[in-house]
């Protein structure tokens, strides 16, 4: 853990960079607190202890605090994401309109829950609280793109995809 | 966004700049025979409009046609179902599904007739991206008329005398906040506009969000003149990626205009508006956790009063009002208070948007005068249920509201006829259930949403939602009594009368109104089928 965790501090040199140029945006006061961990997630993908202390040490708030506020807030994420995220949603309309199937389907063919990633690090499947894509439900986010009307098969097409897509991925880059 | 439009960096300083931005914009406009818009809201983007729009762009390139038509995106036009969406003018045709076919929707349909639009009056007609169209829409005139020929009281005036209420849900009248917070005395007060939108089922504040933005800007910055505030902040939801975006962006682009920053329109008056992101916890919708998370921390709501009108962010005066309340500010400035009250019933004064979703035909965006029937929004402006399928209720206020059952179909919708048969305007969700839908079943849906969302702080909301939430699947599932749904009741009175705040309050709304109106479906799903527990044998 030590070994990579400083391996990712050297490479990731910039992004800090990113974070700190929040809190100075924000003038280090303890009400940057929010804005500086939607910049921690938004380049490293989750806020890890870390990046907790990082933002302890320079903003005037305790690690404690931190802690307190990422937990409480569902967009905050402590684990690492599968390289490819689902989130469905799980809105009123979403809800009357079957979302509850598309999970229960997600699960019996992936063996995926809310929140869980695949062994194999590459999807994870999580909820949202309504996209506001009412119009459109029930839908699922792909990577931050939206699509409605969703159906077991197009999810599964879509997840199939990125399996199979990964696999050569990852053969390439080896050789 | 297809390209960066420099040309919105403009500066406004007085009524002329203002007129002659407004000229110059609709001559320019003028000079193309024809103008083809696309929608780029969140719905019709999701279905690719941002495509169809390039497209265009280059077919018109392609032919030559550049200097006679011209291609722009707009914002939301309502009827999302059909998206995306692409209108021509000065024709005013639109086109329904653009992808492959080209199908023509006619505009003379009860969807676009029975819509009285001022809140979206915008919305699908200006780039949302472009300040200047704004402007060439009569933007900011409102602004230049209360800062120039209007005192902050004679504004609050208006305000009162339109009788705008909140649009958030609660319905508090807007004039009487702005007053509270005008007469409190300090040196800092502050605008906070709340676009939170945290109820599932509900997308007005988006879609004005992506389609109108500069909109919401005029009515805070009107609103901090009327209350004698420099400061705003919008608390907008990180969920809405797009808004952000817009809202970001028309910001930028009024601070160059001079219309943000100090000497708006040559006057003294100093108005900044900074984005604060919300993080996904519906509790920030309440004022007071609204504040704590602007200020960093925790979304705790915390016991009122004070309210924050006295005592709000960093302990200042505070006003605070939703996206669709500020952006029915301008037109009420603009055309007066007697105006907007001549519109809508006796209490409820104005238009409202709501939010149509569920099973209806025309799912997606409609604004209409409050007072209109349910049945009229459903069945007219909605097109009904699909084919075969048969109404049950209408479900509004999200999870602090409830079900409306057919009896109630011809209702005037407003804040108190709502109010009168369990349910609650809420923000403007509107989900239609079908006879598929199980009452029981939707109960527990909100309950398990509100106990999710319970921050924890006060006992009767977070022990009140779990215990409510287990007596309920313990019903859907077939092993309950009649003595649990007693206890559901008298829960349900607890959770009414002693929790801190809105969420808790209004959390058992959903299982008091389902029970109220489809008693029988708790009662045959109980261990004996109801029948002891049901003296009538109705079921």
């Amino acid at each position: 853990m030590p070994a990579q965790a400083t391996a990712e501090t050297s490479t990731a040199d910039k992004r800090w960079k990113l974070v700190e140029a929040t809190m100075r945006k924000n003038g280090y006061r303890p009400d940057a607190l929010i804005e500086t961990l939607h910049t921690v997630q938004g380049v490293f993908g989750y806020i890890d202890r870390e990046a907790l202390k990082f933002v302890a040490e320079r903003l005037p708030v305790s690690p404690s605090q931190i802690y307190g506020v990422v937990t409480f807030y569902h967009y905050f994420q402590m684990k690492p994401q599968g390289r490819h995220t689902c989130s469905v949603c799980t809105g009123t309309a979403c809800h009357i309109k079957g979302s509850k199937a598309l999970l229960d389907d997600i699960e019996a063919h992936y063996g995926l829950k809310d929140g869980e990633t695949t062994p194999d690090g590459r999807v994870s499947l999580l909820t949202v609280r309504c996209i506001g894509a009412c119009g459109l439900a029930p839908a699922a986010v792909f990577d931050g793109e939206v699509e409605g009307s969703m159906t077991p098969d197009l999810l599964h097409e879509r997840l199939d995809n990125w399996l199979a897509e990964e696999d050569e991925g990852n053969g390439d880059e080896e050789n | 966004m297809a390209m960066k439009k420099t040309s919105q960096r403009i500066s406004v300083a007085s009524l002329d700049d203002l007129v002659n931005v407004a000229e110059a914009t609709k001559e320019q406009e003028q000079q193309y025979k024809y103008q083809i818009c696309i929608c780029v809201a969140a719905g019709c983007i999701s279905q690719n409009s941002d495509a169809v729009r390039d497209a265009l762009i280059a077919g018109v390139e392609a032919r030559g046609l550049e200097d006679e038509v011209q291609v722009k995106g707009v914002g939301c036009m309502g009827l999302c179902a059909a998206g995306p969406l692409v209108r021509v003018d000065p024709a005013g045709i639109v086109y329904q599904r653009v992808t492959v076919d080209e199908l023509i929707l006619p505009q003379d349909i009860p969807f676009f007739e029975r819509q009285q639009k001022i809140v979206l009056e915008n919305c699908g007609i200006i780039d949302p991206e472009a300040i200047t169209e704004y402007i060439a829409a009569g933007g900011y005139l409102a602004l230049h008329k209360a800062l120039t020929e209007m005192t902050p009281a004679e504004v609050i005036d208006v305000v009162t005398r339109s009788g705008l209420r909140g649009r958030g849900g609660g319905g508090y009248p807007s004039g009487l906040k702005w007053v509270t917070v005008a007469k409190a005395e300090s040196e800092t007060k502050y605008v906070i506009c709340n676009a939170d939108e945290g109820d599932p089922g509900a997308f007005m504040d988006r879609s004005v969000l992506e389609s109108d933005p500069h909109r919401v800007i005029e009515g805070m910055a009107i609103a901090g003149y009327a209350v004698g505030a420099n400061r705003g902040y919008i608390y907008v939801r990180a969920e809405y990626p797009l808004a952000v975006e817009r809202l970001e962006l028309a910001i930028k682009q009024a601070r160059w205009a001079g219309i943000l920053g100090s000497g708006v329109f040559g006057t003294t008056f100093d108005f900044s508006i900074e984005l604060r992101l919300g993080a996904g916890a519906f509790v920030c919708g309440e004022e007071t956790a609204l504040i704590a998370s602007i200020e960093g921390r925790r979304g705790v709501p915390r016991p009122r009063p004070p309210y924050p009108a006295d005592y709000g962010l960093w302990g200042q005066p505070t006003l605070i009002n939703n996206v669709e309340t500020f952006a029915n500010v301008a037109p009420i400035i603009r055309n007066g208070g007697d105006w907007f009250a001549a519109i809508g019933t006796d209490k409820s004064k104005g238009t409202k948007v709501f939010a149509l979703a569920g099973q209806i035909v025309n799912t997606g965006l409609i604004e209409v005068p409050m007072g209109i029937t349910l049945r009229e929004i459903v069945y007219d402006i909605g097109g009904g249920l699909p084919e075969g399928r048969k109404y049950k209720a209408v479900q509004t206020g999200g999870p602090s509201g409830g079900c409306v059952p057919e009896q109630f179909l011809d209702m005037p919708v407003d804040y108190e006829s709502l109010r009168e048969v369990g349910s609650f305007m809420g923000s403007g969700g509107m989900i239609v259930m079908d006879d598929s839908s199980s009452m029981v079943e939707v109960a527990r849906y909100f309950m398990e949403f509100s106990m999710t969302e319970s921050c924890g702080k006060c006992i009767p909301c977070r022990a009140g939602t779990r215990q409510m939430y287990d007596l309920l699947s313990k019903v859907a599932g077939g092993e309950a009594q009649q003595s649990d749904l007693d206890l559901l009741v008298e829960l349900g009175d607890l959770l009414q009368n002693t929790c801190l705040c809105g969420l808790g309050k209004a959390a058992p709304n959903p299982v008091v109104s389902t029970m109220q109106y489809f008693e029988d479906e708790y009662l045959e799903r109980l261990v004996d089928g109801g029948t002891a527990a049901d003296p009538a044998g109705e079921s």
